[in-house]
């Protein structure tokens, strides 16, 4: 069932502040985390000062590829501020040079052999003050022998190129991994006898997840214990602390990973850095904490990047406009190690979903995975696992089978989506899509923004000589990782933990396995269990980011907190319930059956005046007096748990923009969001994570984009280079929703932390390349910026790489 | 955080101190006013002076916009803010206006200065092409006293000024005439971005003919202020689209950009025509009172 209406377009008075409603469980409600965060009183990695603290630069390779000769680091150990100086070298010795990647490669920690990509890790530098520090890595002498970088992923495979990765036994070409997924046979019977087929190259270019706060630790390894905790920026405590064991042979117990505060993620976070191994040894040789963190160049230049794939798309069609089958073949970027974090049995990511939104007779894809003199990634971004490119590539061949066939679009993407009745719905790709009803939102997203006065000011524009484009994307994303039979990383299951304790005056305090970034989980989780159990968010405390006091999880990424420890946390709620429920029968003097809950106290059914809150059944767990029968003392749950399927969410955007004919800049007038995320818990947090996520698809679609020279030198290193959108380069955005609850999530929640990063790529190049009809074009790849618009007019479009 | 090089902090308390200051210190002193090129220059390391002189308490001295009869004065201490602020400028020049609502973001344009934008001398800085449209002029100041170099003098390539040791920038002088108004237009790839290109224009009627025009033009290669054959055709012209296409022809055929992340060769040399044409259109209609607000 599929609930469209809303009042999405209110607007806040001051009587009636529509953020601000304190809800006892979901609704609008001001973030628990805002009165730290406004007043600048977030405590972050850097903000960790210890006594004696060391810290850490790390010497960076300045060639993408070329064989270390020689390291003399004798001036440096003789700064009179340095207290150590460690190469990949010295790290041998220990076996520590290697680490291995969340996908089951190696990287390495400092380089031993020779660099593979421009600002590799070659050495470090432990000093008294950061200033030393930086310094004392001028004095680092380093003789490089070249060798020509491998840059263009489209020559990576040549046999002249150089081998990259020859530290792999045996290996003896740039191959990373080969894939592929659906039917070809039967996808190539389709594609022989369809009316139609449109085939077009697509690119999604290399994009970094630049977050606001770049990664760092703080290692701190006491010496009587031989404990370590480390102060890091990650997205993934738990399943962190569990590598640093494996990797390092330090017993699990004795390692600690705190997750403070954290300015943003994006996937980006999710990584183990060589960075974090740096700062750790250097704690353990050095006994002292060691502080490290990166600058902005530093982050943008070697920590996880996003997409890089390069689409080879086609559709085929019916004349009248029946989509039926949709195939690719990939060639994927991986930079020079495989760092991608992905389930193990997913190479790339989430990618099959490709098949989009729409009920197809087949569909095939091949991928192509390689190696090249680049910096390791893969996944990150608010990419939903590589879903990011797959809802760009179908949405975009989408809309050039629309200009071949001369079709609406909309009418196009109508014709075609898989019908409510069909849910769950298995793609062709073996994916099944729990719950949806497409129609609705599609509808309501053309409502709002006007779609056919729109069409009409068009034409008339074009009539004219203005430039004036509509696009549209229609995303289906699976999301919150995910089902442990089918999804591990490194060998860990993605279910998540969730602990909830009642203290005696009824307030509680839930401990959580994921940790926020800025999503707002200190709130959302608060939200969930006020819900369940009738007290105020503001009485219960969410711990999370502290491996010591939370309970085992994957963490945050991948739109998965709400997905799995969002039920995770509605099940330990209603288990307390439960309980509580039994303890209310004794204090009420009646039998189970004949209470019922109301939010906040269970009453005698028929009597409402018997009754008793959660506060006063906690009291009374806690209390003296007997309790029913077999029912122990305290009021307090764990579970841990394991969800049956991804969830679906999915989403209509519309995206209206100008261009200039003499300029080629493109000026996005409007954007409508519409938005099912199935349950929604607090409507202002989604909201926000909307507007998020749209500036960042404005951000790619026009201007964002890691590229490199012919050596492999990377031309995006700063913030001058590397283009974030601002305020001024999108609109005020427009958003609204329907509501398709998940069926099997216990609340019906599907998460929304991707899904604008996701679909709105797309909507702003539909809407640019619409723009461009006139000009005869059919595609255009990103970045949109004014000269390659102004390129593509002149019918010189290049693609990006 | 990114963190510079070793270096050591001066602060002047006059002009004249500065002065001394350079002078004693030599070329390895660099003055700082804004600092929003130079410290990050410093920070990534690009730039590593061993003396920093800080100008920022001098602002009695230079930090001012005069305007009397038939000029304007500006001090080089003067901030992008008061520039983009100042209504008696806007009426005189409107040009500025124009060229400060797109320079960097409101934190650069609070701290950084007229004299700091001129003395970068980046390829793509507006103010340099602003001051050349308007055929303005640089006081330097040195041991010796003041000397006073034309835009075209003082620029003297990327990176590179007629400020030679020891000397300073201390004022921006600026002819006024009547009948006459200016324009700027930039294509940026985001709000604060360094222009892909950009172009200024000035113009002075008499009548309904064009007496002089200027255009200065912004990255869209070297030596491209003062481009004689621009106001060579303007000169006496009537103004109409034609004329604009054809000197807007003359600025792109003059132009020599790069290829780079921000835009090809080509795109850059139609830019540098199609603003140029817009630039003039526009300088055209305010000095002729028929501007009609519109943005292009």
């Amino acid at each position: 069932m599929t609930v469209t209406d809303d009042n999405t377009n209110a607007v806040p008075t001051p009587d009636n502040n529509l953020n601000d409603n304190k809800p006892v469980g979901y609704g609008r409600m001001l973030r628990k985390e805002d009165p730290r965060f406004v007043r600048g009183l977030g405590q972050y990695c850097d903000d960790v000062e210890l006594p004696g603290m060391l810290h850490l630069a790390i010497l960076r390779s300045p060639m993408a590829h070329a064989r270390i000769v020689n390291i003399d680091k004798s001036a440096a150990e003789a700064h009179p501020k340095v207290k150590a100086v460690i190469t990949g070298a010295d790290l041998a010795e220990q076996g520590l040079a290697w680490m291995p990647t969340l996908s089951n490669d190696v990287q390495a920690v400092l380089a031993t052999d020779k660099v593979r990509f421009q600002h590799q890790e070659v050495a470090f530098v432990v000093a008294e003050d950061r200033y030393s520090a930086r310094d004392a890595l001028e004095l680092i002498d380093v003789e490089y022998e070249y060798i020509k970088p491998v840059v263009d992923v489209r020559k990576a495979m040549d046999p002249e190129s150089a081998i990259i990765r020859d530290d792999l036994e045996g290996k003896e070409d740039n191959y990373c991994f080969k894939w592929e997924t659906g039917d070809k046979e039967a996808t190539e019977a389709v594609f022989a006898n369809a009316d139609v087929t449109v085939k077009e190259e697509v690119v999604y270019p290399r994009v970094h997840p630049a977050p606001m706060e770049t990664c760092g630790c703080v290692a701190d390894v006491d010496r009587v214990s031989g404990k370590l905790t480390l102060w890091s920026t990650t997205q993934a405590p738990h399943a962190h602390r569990t590598v640093y064991a494996l990797v390092s042979g330090l017993p699990e117990h004795k390692i600690r990973v705190i997750a403070p505060d954290i300015g943003g993620g994006f996937g980006n976070k999710v990584p183990i850095y060589p960075g974090y191994v740096c700062a750790i040894v250097a704690s353990l040789v050095i006994g002292k904490p060691v502080k490290w963190m990166e600058d902005r160049t530093e982050n943008l230049v070697s920590t996880g990047f996003a997409r890089d794939y390069v689409m080879q798309g086609e559709i085929a069609a019916t004349k009248d406009g029946k989509i039926q089958a949709i195939r690719t073949h990939v060639l994927a970027d991986h930079g020079a190690f495989n760092g991608t974090a992905a389930p193990l049995k997913y190479p790339a990511g989430f990618f099959g979903v490709f098949t989009g939104s729409y009920d197809i007779d087949a569909a095939y894809c091949d991928m192509d995975a390689v190696y090249t003199n680049k910096a390791p990634g893969g996944v990150a971004y608010a990419c939903s696992f590589r879903i990011t490119e797959a809802v760009y590539l179908v949405e975009r061949i989408v809309d050039c089978l629309a200009y071949e066939l001369d079709m609406d679009p909309a009418e196009l993407r109508l014709k075609n989506f898989i019908q409510p009745e069909q849910f769950p719905y298995e793609s062709k790709t073996g994916w099944v899509y729990d719950s949806g009803d497409y129609e609705p939102a599609m509808r309501k997203a053309m409502d709002m923004i006007g779609y056919d006065d729109l069409r009409a000011e068009q034409a008339e524009k074009r009539a004219k000589g203005e430039l004036m484009g509509i696009g549209i994307s229609f995303f289906t994303e699976a999301v919150g990782a995910g089902p442990r039979k089918d999804m591990d990383i490194l060998g860990l299951g993605m279910a998540d933990g969730c602990e909830l304790r009642i203290h005696p005056t009824g307030k509680a305090v839930v401990r959580l396995s994921v940790k926020t970034q800025g999503q707002g989980h200190e709130t959302t989780f608060a939200q969930i269990i006020a819900e369940e159990l009738g007290i105020a968010p503001d009485d219960i405390d969410v711990v999370h980011g502290d491996t010591d006091n939370t309970p085992f999880g994957l963490g945050t990424y991948g739109s998965r907190s709400t997905p799995v420890s969002g039920a995770a946390a509605a099940l330990v709620a209603r288990k307390i319930r439960e309980k509580a429920h039994i303890i209310s029968s004794g204090m009420l003097e009646a039998s189970v059956a004949d209470i019922e809950w109301v939010k906040g106290s269970f009453q005698v059914k028929g009597d409402p005046e018997k009754s008793v809150t959660i506060q006063d059944v906690a009291m009374r767990a806690h209390g003296a007096g007997d309790l029913p029968q077999g029912i122990e003392g305290g009021l307090d749950a764990s579970v841990c748990y394991n969800p049956d399927n991804l969830t679906y969410p999915f989403g209509a955007y519309i995206c209206v923009v100008d261009v200039d004919p003499g300029t080629a800049e493109v000026k996005v007038r409007r954007f409508v969001a519409v938005d099912d995320c199935g349950t929604q818990i607090n409507p202002m947090i989604i909201e926000g994570q909307v507007h998020g996520g749209l500036t960042d698809g404005v951000g790619m679609a026009l201007m964002e984009m890691i590229s490199f020279d012919e050596e492999g030198n990377c031309l995006n290193s700063t913030l001058m280079d590397y283009l974030i959108p601002t305020a001024m380069e999108v609109p005020d955005w427009e958003t609204g929703h329907t509501v398709t609850p998940s069926p099997h999530h216990p609340i019906g929640a599907k998460g929304i932390g991707e899904s604008a990063t996701v679909g709105s790529p797309p909507a702003v190049v539909n809407a640019v390349v619409d723009a461009l009809k006139p000009y005869g074009i059919r595609h255009a790849d990103m970045p949109l910026t004014p000269s390659r618009v102004w390129e593509a007019m002149q019918g010189n479009h290049t693609p990006p790489i | 955080m990114q963190v510079p090089a070793p270096f050591e902090y001066e602060r002047a308390t006059s002009v004249d101190h500065a002065i001394e200051l350079l002078n004693r210190l030599g070329s390895e002193a660099r003055i700082i006013a804004g600092g929003h090129s130079l410290l990050p220059m410093m920070k990534l390391r690009m730039a590593a002076p061993e003396y920093i002189i800080d100008i920022n308490d001098l602002s009695a001295e230079l930090q001012y916009i005069n305007i009397s009869d038939n000029e304007i004065r500006i001090g080089a201490l003067t901030r992008h803010q008061q520039l983009l602020e100042s209504d008696e400028l806007a009426a005189a020049l409107p040009i500025f206006r124009d060229a400060e609502k797109v320079i960097a973001d409101p934190v650069v344009r609070n701290k950084g200065t007229l004299g700091g934008s001129l003395c970068q001398a980046d390829p793509s800085e507006d103010l340099s092409a602003v001051c050349d449209a308007l055929d303005a002029s640089c006081v330097i100041k040195g041991l010796d006293g003041e000397r006073m170099v034309s835009m075209h003098d003082f620029h003297r390539g990327p990176y590179e000024t007629a400020v030679a040791d020891g000397e300073m920038l201390t004022e921006v002088r600026i002819p006024l005439r009547p009948n006459s108004s200016s324009a700027y237009h930039k294509v940026e790839r985001r709000a604060g971005d360094w222009a892909v290109a950009s172009a200024g224009a000035a113009v002075t009627m008499d009548g309904d003919v064009i007496a002089d025009g200027r255009v200065g033009l912004c990255a869209v290669g070297p030596n491209l202020t003062n481009i004689e054959p621009i106001s060579e055709a303007l000169r006496g012209q009537a103004p109409s689209e034609e004329l604009y296409a054809r000197v807007g022809q003359i600025a792109a055929d003059n132009s020599s950009p790069n290829t780079d992340t921000r835009g090809t060769a080509a795109y850059k040399t139609h830019l540098a025509k199609e603003l140029t044409i817009r630039s003039l259109r526009k300088a055209v209609a305010r000095a002729t009172g028929t501007d009609t607000g519109a943005v292009a």
